[in-house]
């Protein structure tokens, strides 16, 4: 049924120069040239944008949410890896 | 728009057999939403969530994409520059929103051509408000102040739904949808105060016209509601139906006295007992039979969009063919 379709990109957008591009939505184009002009219609008719990227979303390979626990727990207990972790005396604490 | 899908569809019945490791995913998922977590795309989820949410995006997005059509007709025929070019963006930003809509849909495995197949069969339905003909320039005013305005009421809450990417996509169409509401008002204000009498009967007529529909786009009374309270306990709908007119009854009551016009609802008085505004009954029997396609534009309003869909397919079909070509090209070279 969706042979028609055309494919699907993932639209990211820089708000203002010094930013990240961040992901905003998606949208479905033909080609790359169209998904740019699609987005500009879509995601930024109130000047959201400086820059945008699209990127089909069959390219994007993402983690698997079953394995948050595996990939991010672990970092919960390394607390040194935080200034605050270190208790230095006053005299230099802006350190 | 619109939470109404939540209280239209048949009740589905959820499956009674599950096996235990369903089941304890199941107590996991619910664990989440009581403790207010969002829930992502490719997390695990009920297939009743699921489809709830399906129906729900995407008849909000088919609200949207028809809106445009009572509206768009009146872009040809707006009495200024201004107010054209205002009108023009407006209809765009429906557009925007529907687009919001069909992709956060669409994440839940459903696919664009499925849900404008379910949209062009009338198997989907869309906001009954939109079935209603704009007879005159003051339609316009008072669509961007009482739909646009019940719209925003409904869809607030919806920025805090349990599923994210509607979420997202609801936070977008809020922030652009207060300028909808705001126009209308601004429209009608100019009418009231510098137009002429003729020019203010419209608008007395129009909001006479718009006024109980506007009430209805809240959907049935809460009694009555089929699908309201398995919704609410998963932080898809936040507000009652009734609840959340309420809330509109008493902002629009306030508004219509600085426009100068009169709602049209005998009943309709402040009672400081409840802190409310009392108003009149709706007429249920007319919001059943617009659902049920026999309100004055239901036909019109889904032929047009059927006609833009095939009008457009060799446009779909050119572009598709011609980017094979060139990638085939970019290949070969």
């Amino acid at each position: 049924m969706s042979q028609n379709e055309w494919p699907l990109w993932e639209v990211f957008v820089r708000p203002k120069a010094g930013l990240d591009h961040k992901h905003c939505g998606s949208l479905h184009a033909a080609d790359a040239k169209m998904a740019l002009q699609l987005a500009r219609e879509v995601y930024t008719r109130r000047q959201e944008g400086t820059s945008v990227w699209v990127v089909r979303s069959s390219d994007i390979t993402a983690s698997d949410p079953g394995d948050k626990p595996m990939l991010f727990d672990p970092m919960e207990d390394k607390v040194y890896r935080h200034p605050t972790f270190y208790k230095l005396p006053e005299a230099v604490d802006h350190m | 728009m619109y939470t109404q899908a939540m209280d239209l569809a048949p009740k589905e019945e959820r499956a009674k057999l599950r096996s235990a490791e369903e089941a304890e995913l199941e107590a996991r998922f619910e664990a989440r939403i009581d403790a207010g977590d969002f829930i992502e795309a490719k997390d695990w989820m009920p297939e009743h969530y699921r489809k709830t949410l399906v129906r729900q995006i995407s008849q909000h997005a088919h609200s949207e994409t028809v809106g445009m059509l009572p509206e768009g007709n009146w872009i040809t025929r707006a009495p200024t520059l201004k107010r054209k070019t205002i009108l023009l963006a407006k209809v765009q930003d429906e557009a925007g929103h529907g687009l919001y809509l069909y992709s956060a849909a669409e994440t839940l495995g459903t696919s664009r051509d499925q849900m404008l197949d379910a949209l062009h069969s009338g198997k989907a339905k869309y906001s009954s408000i939109f079935n209603y003909p704009t007879l005159t320039w003051a339609d316009v005013g008072v669509i961007g102040w009482l739909v646009d305005g019940a719209a925003i009421m409904n869809q607030v809450p919806l920025t805090r739904c349990s599923y994210a990417p509607y979420a997202r996509a609801m936070v977008r169409v809020c922030r652009e949808e207060s300028f909808h509401q705001r126009q209308g008002f601004d429209s009608l204000l100019v009418m009231m105060n510098e137009g002429t009498d003729a020019q203010r009967v419209m608008v007395q007529d129009a909001v006479d016209r718009w006024w109980w529909p506007s009430l209805m786009m809240f959907g049935p009374p809460d009694k009555d509601s089929v699908h309201g309270t398995q919704s609410m306990r998963w932080g898809i709908k936040r507000i009652s139906n009734d609840d959340l007119r309420q809330k509109f009854v008493d902002a629009t009551a306030e508004q219509a006295k600085v426009l100068g016009v009169t709602l049209p609802d005998p009943l309709l008085a402040w009672n400081a007992e409840r802190g409310h505004y009392d108003f009149g009954p709706i007429d249920w029997d007319e919001f059943w039979r617009v659902v049920g396609g026999h309100g004055p534009c239901n036909k019109e309003r889904l032929a047009a969009r059927v006609k833009a869909w095939d009008d457009g397919a060799w446009v779909r079909e050119a572009a598709l063919a011609h980017e094979s070509r060139r990638a085939a090209k970019k290949e070969a070279a």
